[in-house]
């Protein structure tokens, strides 16, 4: 039973479909848990403070996950829910993850950094738009969401590409999404 | 950062006692503000008492024909619902252009309400701030200001209340409910004779008129008519993902070329989610022409108090309120 004046709780995540016990102090991230305690380095830690979006995981499964910043995430508040991360994207059989392949087809990355957190927060973008959220790039609040350029920009402004790799990830998410069934 | 204790009472009741009881707890949602001020320093609490769980996650419709959304709703579902989209398109724009994605899966109505200044001096803890440490000071003034307050400000803080959400529903008149140790009430958000937010005067630390302990549960929005017609526009520095340097939510009835009512509201130029009372007045019966609308915006800003660096605001807040009321009028008559 943990009291209000523990600073650490014995807790279990759930990481693309592993649950791992751990006992952690309350200041640690999510993403901190992931990389230092975990191992799982391929989300990134960019800015720390939810600005950049190197840090991006899914939480609530692959499909029909949320896409959330894993450093403004404390994990004593995600014990329990499923999380997935880059390392999850992937078939067990090694096939990679459409978006993981269009990226590599468009060379849609120049040091490889925010990738990541961009491929993660694309999946779920794509998931946001077929349930037919709106973005703030859609004229239309109602009708159904048709993702060109500036609809993709937009909905992925909070993954932010130092190298300016930004016109090949356009491409790679737009191939993604054309393909979709 | 300070080590922290972490609990999830099984109801709000117990939260509530949780927080009421010890000066250094104060509530979690959604995290993404709180979170990161315990990283910079600027908040420091010895235990977080998480309502994620607790806090009611639905949208219902009122008997009266509004909307009342439940304090735990995520920014993200807020703007996709079906209702606020067709009913209330003020609002899901207003939320849709605030943060990004990310943070909007996180961030919840409640916690969005209650987020800080993105003041640069109140977030660098090497600065005095009289809203991080009262009696300290202000560098604001003779500083950076320029995304700073114009209308609101006091001598002693200048900052500007960062909410894109807020600006809309203080527009749609929104009605804060709120529990806490001496039992439920409702607050209006803006309402003529105060609400939720304080203007900081000489104590610009108390933000809000919640007391200790008290938790925000849910947001009603009552009923309005025209509200279908009704639009937010935010300009800032970049296309995406950056705070407002100027915003504006407005909803209009306009009928045979005459402004019958309006609502409008300014964010990012004063400490509160700025309701335009003046400038409403002066729209109210009068014709929907440039000429009228610019007149509003004079009235609202003629209260303006600019410092050297934001008072390009004046002629911006006017510009941005001239084309969506040229907008609205066009589109609702």
């Amino acid at each position: 039973m943990t009291t209000a004046d523990d600073t650490s709780s014995e807790l279990t995540l759930v990481v693309n479909g592993t649950a791992h016990r751990l006992r952690l102090d309350h200041r640690t991230t999510l993403l901190d848990a992931l990389r230092e305690h975990l191992g799982l380095t391929g989300t990134k830690k960019g800015c720390d403070h939810g600005q950049c979006g190197a840090c991006t995981v899914l939480v609530g499964g692959l499909v029909g996950g949320r896409r959330v910043n894993s450093c403004l995430l404390l994990a004593v508040m995600a014990q329990g829910a499923e999380i997935t991360t880059i390392e999850g994207l992937a078939a067990a059989d090694g096939e990679l993850h459409p978006l993981q392949a269009a990226f590599v087809e468009r060379d849609a990355l120049q040091c490889g950094y925010c990738t990541p957190g961009q491929i993660c927060s694309a999946a779920a973008m794509l998931g946001e738009a077929a349930a037919g959220w709106p973005s703030a790039a859609s004229a239309s609040l109602t009708s159904p969401v048709v993702l060109d350029a500036a609809e993709i920009r937009e909905r992925m402004s909070g993954n932010l590409c130092r190298c300016g790799a930004y016109v090949n990830i356009l491409a790679a998410i737009t191939d993604v999404d054309r393909a979709a069934p | 950062m300070r080590p922290f204790g972490y609990l999830t009472p099984p109801d709000l009741g117990g939260a509530i006692a949780a927080v009421t009881g010890r000066p250094g707890a104060t509530f979690l949602a959604g995290g993404t503000n709180l979170v990161d001020l315990m990283k910079l320093g600027v908040a420091a609490p010895d235990l977080l008492v998480d309502v994620t769980g607790l806090l009611p996650d639905r949208i219902e419709p009122t008997a009266a024909g509004g909307l009342r959304i439940g304090a735990g709703v995520r920014n993200s579902d807020l703007a996709a619902d079906p209702r606020v989209r067709a009913g209330f398109p003020v609002l899901a724009r207003a939320v849709l252009t605030g943060a990004s994605g990310q943070l909007r899966n996180m961030a919840t109505v409640g916690g969005n309400l209650l987020q800080r200044t993105r003041c640069l001096y109140f977030q660098d803890v090497t600065k005095p701030c009289n809203k991080r440490v009262p009696g300290s000071g202000c560098p604001a003034r003779a500083g950076d200001h320029r995304n700073l307050a114009i209308l609101g400000g006091s001598p002693h803080c200048v900052a500007t209340h960062p909410s894109d959400m807020a600006v809309a529903l203080a527009a749609l008149d929104a009605v804060v409910h709120i529990e806490g140790p001496a039992g439920p009430r409702a607050v209006p958000i803006a309402g003529p004779f105060g609400g939720l937010y304080r203007l900081p005067g000489d104590r610009p630390d108390r933000e809000t008129t919640l007391e200790r302990g008290d938790l925000i549960t849910a947001v009603e929005i009552p009923p309005l008519a025209y509200a279908g017609n009704s639009a937010y526009r935010k300009v800032r520095d970049r296309t995406s993902y950056a705070f407002a340097v100027v915003s504006v939510a407005a909803a209009t009835d306009v009928a045979g070329g005459v402004v019958r009512d309006a609502r409008l509201a300014i964010g990012a130029v004063a400490p509160v989610p700025w309701r335009a009372r003046a400038a409403e007045r002066v729209l109210a019966g009068r014709p929907a022409t440039s000429e009228w609308f610019g007149r509003a915006a004079d009235a609202e800003l003629a209260m303006a108090s600019p410092l050297p660096d934001n008072a390009f605001k004046l002629t911006l807040v006017r510009n941005v309120v001239v084309r969506m009321l040229g907008e609205l009028a066009g589109a609702g008559s």
